[in-house]
């Protein structure tokens, strides 16, 4: 809810929120193992609270955020792989529960869009530089035949 | 009355605006020194009448009038006077007024400070600044007019939301506000250029005051926004990725490429073009920041649909400005001279290294904040696109810049010496080093990347210094010569040494707080105790408080250091009486390496006095806001220098030989 709270700050139109500031994880959920414990909470904040806006459910305080918390500690207790537990989630509430998406057709211009700018930018940048450096090289063009005689002029006139 | 006086001098500034717009471009066309000098007139009076409208506002707050709607909507009797203030700006139809108010007063400071000014630049300058205000003055009267009246008046106010009830955020929005649209000076300058056809030197110089002003302010806005998240929100981070935040980002992220491409403009006559369109895009940035923020597209875009009467209008704004300004400038800008040319490895290549990083990181939080709108309203797919992403894609790309930082200055314009930069930066690239192996060592092993990160921090920090070490010649001549270089040093130079070393302090704090933070969630009753971070942290109970418009269960600890050294803490769990909203108010200590830091969570359920506790130690973290202090004072001493005070146009060729390279 920590977003909500944060927008409301910007636009404050007097709503009432129903939000508690973020408390996440509670005691009581803790698991015993340190180490499925660690898993769990690197799982948690890539996992998205559905009923938020862009928070992970290692942040939220949502009933929800709480469910899916248990969730992804039984799958773990169960024996799941990080991955296999991220993909059960997936299947249950869809690709929106990803808070850093796959990469798939419709994110390749979410992945891709600055990358593929910045290597079109270099580009442009290096063929920028060879142009410039080419014009330098290039030798001045000789003088014309009216330039010459004009110079000559300007020269006898000294 | 007063409302009505406040919304009659509002219209009044709308139609002074008009005329500001129109004179002095028309007097700049046609060269009529009369018509011209319309626009400084002009820039004043709108000023007055925008201040007059707001303290009128800013009195109906005070007094708490609540027959006018905003009033009543967003404030309340029993309010503290701290927060009757700014409550002013805590709400829509108000902060929008702030805008006008800031852009109003940006105008008027070119009108008063610009007098050395060529005529013809200062009058399409005031014209183009004066437009953006018609259309914001516009938008404040024919969708948030502030002074609108209610019958009959409610007994009392609605309150200001209570998060916004906070020192640290009650003055977030002016700088905010003072760094989005101090870039509309920014924006002014380069349409105004691109209408003349003439971007040299001399521009650049007029231009990058206003850009340094605005970026120093949006520095200390974003810092101001970090902090208040992490000492509120009750769980200690400090960034969050979430579009609102992005939104304040993009525009400082390109408005430091700015800053940095006008030097080149102001020393070398090159980039011109790009540092126009970038003058631009900041501009444009800024405006996306205010639409996404004000129009309720990032709640849902379907509450968006419903009431789109004001995104629209911001959306409009956004279009016709930024779309006219690129119109214009792919007119004009084949027609402006390409400046100096260089080497790759040199000032200028090292400043196109930042504005090539700066601008895709940017494009990628611009991508990152739009994409899963953009999919939604054309798909009606849902992704979310959350901090993980943005660590995955914004951190790596930064990595090389702030490698790169500390090298820039020392490398020559026009062709640059990288073995001898790197040479000079040998005593830092020994003590970063020695800090890796160090941090290594006393981490006991585990990921190389911490000691890297610290290494790269040492490197932001002592690289700077090494610069400016050079520049005097700090232990290689007699120190009274080096009292005299120093002294002798443009402070534009130190500017950029204080500012460039914050960024590395910023850094030392991210990694610290990132790598190393303690964190224990546990119920404690009354009488217990735990230990954290080396100190004993004891629960002392909690007790049930009023405050003037809150009731709070506040939860007294006890600290007890190893040197026996003993002090009280608290931390509070209040609740706002007028909207029955929970906050957290945290209990922070300020260590020299870190915060503990307490909020305490909800009382449990069966064990009497007990309370959910969460408990932090986080390692440097108040450095991450000391950096961008630096950075402001950076930019503050930056802003001293001689050549901005004097502010005639002239190339002070004499003194750049002697001084070789003077920078930001």
């Amino acid at each position: 809810m920590k977003t909500i709270l944060k927008l409301a700050v910007f636009f404050v139109l007097g709503w009432q929120l129903s939000a508690l500031p973020a408390r996440a994880v509670e005691p009581d959920e803790v698991l015993q193992d340190p180490v499925l414990e660690q898993r769990a909470r690197v799982i948690s904040k890539d996992l998205r609270c559905l009923v938020c806006q862009n928070q992970s459910i290692d942040d939220s305080n949502a009933d929800l955020a709480r469910d899916l918390r248990i969730l992804v500690r039984e799958r773990l207790k169960k024996g799941d792989t990080n991955s296999e537990v991220v993909q059960y989630l997936v299947d249950r509430y869809g690709e929106f529960v990803l808070l850093n998406p796959r990469i798939t057709p419709h994110t390749w211009i979410l992945w891709f869009a600055a990358p593929v700018t910045l290597l079109l930018a270099i580009f442009w940048l290096f063929r920028a530089s060879r142009r410039r450096k080419a014009q330098m090289q290039k030798p001045p063009s000789a003088l014309s035949e009216a330039e010459q005689k004009r110079i000559s002029e300007l020269m006898q006139g000294e | 009355m007063i409302a009505e006086i406040g919304q009659f001098v509002l219209i009044l500034a709308l139609v002074i605006a008009v005329i500001q717009t129109a004179v002095p471009l028309v007097g700049a066309h046609r060269s009529d020194t009369a018509l011209m000098r319309v626009g400084s007139t002009a820039a004043i009076a709108q000023f007055i009448l925008l201040l007059i409208s707001f303290s009128a506002l800013t009195y109906l707050f005070v007094t708490s009038d609540f027959s006018v709607s905003t009033v009543a909507r967003n404030s309340h009797s029993a309010k503290p006077m701290l927060y009757k203030v700014s409550g002013v700006w805590g709400n829509h139809e108000g902060s929008m007024l702030l805008w006008a108010l800031i852009l109003a007063f940006f105008g008027a400071t070119v009108a008063i400070f610009s007098r050395n000014l060529p005529a013809g630049l200062r009058a399409r300058v005031l014209g183009v600044q004066a437009s953006i205000g018609v259309a914001f003055l516009l938008f404040i009267t024919l969708t948030s007019n502030p002074f609108t009246r209610l019958s009959p008046a409610p007994a009392d106010g609605q309150g200001l939301n209570p998060l916004l009830q906070d020192p640290g955020l009650a003055f977030h929005p002016p700088f905010l506000y003072a760094g989005y649209v101090g870039f509309s000076m920014a924006f002014s300058f380069a349409v105004a250029a691109l209408i003349e056809g003439r971007v040299d030197e001399a521009w650049a110089r007029w231009v990058r005051p206003w850009t340094l002003t605005a970026w120093m302010m949006l520095t200390i806005g974003i810092s101001l926004g970090s902090w208040w998240a992490y000492y509120e929100l009750g769980w200690g981070g400090w960034w969050f990725w979430d579009p609102v935040e992005n939104a304040s980002l993009m525009p400082w992220l390109s408005g430091t490429a700015l800053l940095h491409s006008a030097i080149v403009v102001e020393k070398r006559g090159a980039l011109r073009t790009w540092t126009v369109l970038l003058a631009i895009l900041t501009f444009g940035l800024s405006l996306v920041g205010t639409f996404l923020v004000r129009s309720g597209v990032l709640t849902s875009v379907h509450a968006f649909a419903v009431d789109p009467e004001r995104g629209v209008f911001i959306l409009l704004i956004l279009c016709f400005f930024i779309g006219g300004a690129l119109l214009l400038y792919a007119w004009r800008a084949p027609t402006l001279k390409a400046g100096g040319i260089f080497a790759p490895v040199s000032r200028e290549g090292g400043i196109i290294f930042n504005n090539l990083i700066l601008v895709t990181a940017c494009a990628t939080v611009f991508v990152g904040t739009l994409y899963p709108l953009a999919l939604e309203a054309v798909t009606g797919e849902k992704i979310s696109v959350g901090a993980p992403f943005f660590n995955a894609t914004f951190v790596p790309l930064f990595i090389p810049l702030l490698i790169a930082l500390p090298i820039g200055p020392f490398l020559a314009w026009k062709r640059g010496d990288l073995l001898g930069a790197m040479q000079r930066l040998i005593v830092p690239l020994g003590i970063v080093i020695v800090a890796i192996i160090a941090t290594y060592v006393l981490q006991n092993g585990g990921s190389i990347l911490v000691p890297l990160a610290i290494g790269l921090a040492f490197w932001l920090i002592i690289g700077p210094m090494a610069e400016t070490a050079f520049r005097i010649k700090f232990l290689r001549v007699p120190f009274s010569e080096t009292l005299r270089r120093a002294a002798n040093l443009p402070r534009s130079s130190w500017g950029m040494m204080v500012a460039h070393l914050g960024v590395g302090v910023t850094v030392l704090g991210i990694v610290a707080i990132s790598a190393w933070r303690v964190e224990q969630i546990i119920v404690m009753s009354p009488g217990s105790s735990t230990e954290i971070a080396g100190v004993t942290l004891t629960f002392n109970g909690a007790k049930q408080r009023r405050g003037p418009n809150y009731s709070e269960d506040a939860g007294s600890f006890t600290v007890t250091e190893k040197s026996g050294r003993a002090y009280p803490m608290e931390a509070t769990k209040r609740v706002y009486t007028r909207q029955s909203m929970p906050t957290t108010e945290t209990g922070i200590h300020y260590y020299f390496d870190g915060d503990l830091y307490i909020a305490l969570g909800d009382r449990h359920e069966e064990k009497a006095g007990a309370y959910t506790v969460r408990i932090y130690f986080n390692p440097l973290a108040p450095w991450i806001w000391f950096g961008t202090l630096f950075m402001f004072f950076g930019g503050a001493i930056s802003l001293t220098d001689r050549r901005y005070r004097i502010g005639a146009p002239k190339k002070a060729k004499v003194k750049s030989k002697t001084m070789g390279v003077q920078a930001a």
